[in-house]
């Protein structure tokens, strides 16, 4: 079943400029939103079964709903641009060719939580998306849906873009806050959530991108249109990033619930060269690996995932083939997580580091007997320890990946113990 | 010896309009860096001293994050810097190949700056392009769907002084 929602408007020539997007009905759903009072927005968003796109999977109307009601601080959203898990592409996809409907989006949001500014805290690689969404920043100020007094509603709202620089932590929504305040993307402890005490030390709503460019079409189509489509917890449709060993990567939406081998296979063509399917990873890096077998086996939605021991994550999902090296894979996801680990854990900048070099030794044919139990036996000291989950992203997928290949890695070691 | 700095005044403008986004100073940090690195072509401790006093923060405020965040050059990259993604998917789609060509044909190496200061190297972490994969940037510009061939028209293009372009963004 091919339904689109967030890319519907991917094909059409200039949808990132403001008359094409009017023209294909963009902006409509203002209209509706400033007859609702801000808490039947979030009612209405909670409705629609909507969960957090950038990994969490989070109820986004629960997530509003947290924030206080009456506080004397300012209120700010921060749209989570910082698009960095590995296999994940969407955003930039939104950011480029359809940023009005992300900025739409922001509106509905703001208005249901009470915020007055918002921050788009975009990752510093991403110039080009960062220029059509500034160009079309600027059209909506024009054209009087941003700025003072939306539409004679009442109602002000400002939108200002943030650069990063080049840091995959500040994807994590306190790494994000800390950042924008003007220091080192270092998580923070947690409670406080950021719905409580957030960026300025205001109450903050962090929203994905792909999460906010979902809203129009639900504020348009009605919280049950969107629960129709998917199961009864995953509910709508999600952007899904798919690369690796495939014939025809590239952003794909489906509504959940779908048998995820078929929904890769129809979308891509299937594993490049004909070759045979070895594992999925499907949610971003820091998601467990699912076996050919278990790929087959399992649905595309959160619970189907989890029960498969894996999650949705990013809906980044990466294919390998049976000529693709399980070992290779982990020594290049966990240099990613040493790299990328701020430092102020000890498991994390330990573990990352500890594992990474491992690997990196079992790769270039120096493996010793035993690195596979050393790699284990560090696991469990980096889940569930830390101030944020880099050290688990890490943790959870060597596991799996030693698990599910174990034979790849013991050849591998051999291999080197062998030619020594 | 690092000569001493001051915005420009057109960075200055610039510098003046982000104050104004922000309700404290210290979040001007990073995007004054931007200002700072698109005016000077890197960061130099006499930037980050001005920086630190134009926000009244500490300079060592200014050194940690500038040394927290990739993209800030703390030294003068190539006339084009590349950044060629290492992670999974670019992995699987064999960007060691480009690395190596990058290597063999044109003395580029990772981490290094070619003799006349034309082309630098970095390997990238996850540049969040894995649907066209491999991938590299060439200064600010995606390189995308990289083959050979191609890197070697880019190469060449940027030798012969060529502004590079984006192939166009496809729906999938």
């Amino acid at each position: 079943m091919s339904v689109k929602i967030v890319s519907r408007n991917f094909e059409t020539p200039n949808a990132d400029k403001i008359d094409v997007y009017e023209s294909l009905g963009g902006y409509k759903s203002l209209e509706k939103l400033f007859a609702m009072k801000p808490d039947d927005v979030i009612e209405f968003v909670k409705k629609s079964g909507l969960r957090g796109r950038g990994g969490a999977g989070f109820s986004t109307g629960m997530k509003w709903s947290f924030v206080p009601k009456n506080v004397d601080k300012p209120k700010y959203l921060c749209v989570n641009a910082d698009e960095g898990e590995p296999g994940t592409f969407k955003d930039r996809k939104i950011l480029q060719l359809d940023p009005h409907q992300m900025i739409e989006g922001v509106i509905i949001c703001c208005y249901a939580v009470g915020i007055k500014t918002a921050y788009v805290y975009i990752r510093g690689e991403y110039v080009k998306p960062q220029a059509h969404l500034h160009s079309a920043i600027a059209e909506a100020y024009k054209k009087g849906y941003l700025g003072k007094n939306i539409k004679g509603s009442g109602f002000d709202l400002d939108i200002h873009i943030h650069r990063g620089a080049g840091a995959y932590i500040c994807g994590e929504e306190t790494g994000l806050i800390e950042s924008l305040e003007g220091k080192k993307g270092m998580p923070r402890s947690k409670p406080p959530y950021p719905a409580v005490i957030g960026v300025f030390g205001c109450p903050t709503v962090v929203n994905n991108v792909e999460t906010l460019a979902t809203l129009p079409w639900i504020m348009n189509n009605g919280s049950e249109a969107y629960a129709g489509f998917g199961t009864e917890k995953s509910t709508g449709t999600m952007l899904f990033s798919i690369s690796g060993s495939v014939e025809r990567p590239g952003v794909y939406e489906s509504p959940f619930g779908v048998n995820l081998w078929d929904f890769i296979e129809s979308s891509t063509g299937g594993v490049r060269g004909g070759r045979a399917l070895k594992a999925v990873i499907p949610g971003g890096s820091s998601a467990a690996i699912l076996t050919a077998e278990e790929t087959r086996a399992t649905n595309l939605d959160y619970e189907s995932i989890a029960a498969a021991g894996s999650m949705v994550g990013s809906g980044a999902i990466m294919v390998l083939s049976e000529d693709d090296s399980i070992v290779k894979a982990l020594q290049v996801i966990a240099r990613f997580y040493s790299h990328e680990s701020c430092g102020q854990c000890p498991q994390c900048r330990e573990g990352t580091y500890y594992i990474s070099e491992i690997m990196d030794r079992v790769l270039a044919g120096d493996g010793k007997p035993g690195d596979i139990e050393r790699i284990l036996e560090m696991c469990p000291s980096m889940l569930g320890q830390t101030v944020c989950v880099l050290a688990d992203s890490i943790a959870i997928p060597a596991k799996s990946y030693i698990d599910k290949f174990r034979p790849e890695f013991e050849s591998c070691i051999k291999g080197a113990a062998a030619t020594a | 010896m690092d000569e001493e700095f001051a915005f420009s005044e057109a960075s200055e403008k610039e510098f003046m309009e982000t104050l104004e986004r922000y309700p404290t100073k210290m979040a001007a940090l990073l995007p004054a860096l931007w200002i700072a690195q698109n005016q000077n072509g890197y960061i130099t401790p006499p930037i980050m001293e001005y920086i630190a006093e134009r926000l009244d923060l500490s300079p060592v405020h200014v050194y940690s994050v500038c040394e927290f965040y990739t993209m800030y050059h703390k030294s003068p990259p190539g006339r084009y810097h590349i950044q060629l993604c290492r992670t999974l998917s670019c992995v699987l789609c064999k960007m060691e190949d480009i690395q190596g060509h990058l290597e063999s044909r044109y003395g580029i190496r990772a981490g290094k700056k070619t003799e006349d200061g034309m082309f630098s190297l970095t390997l990238a972490e996850c540049l969040g392009s894995c649907g066209t994969a491999p991938v590299m940037r060439v200064n600010d510009v995606y390189c995308e769907n990289l083959t050979i061939a191609k890197v070697d028209r880019i190469i060449e293009a940027c030798k012969r002084g060529e502004t590079l372009e984006e192939d166009p963004m496809l729906a999938h």
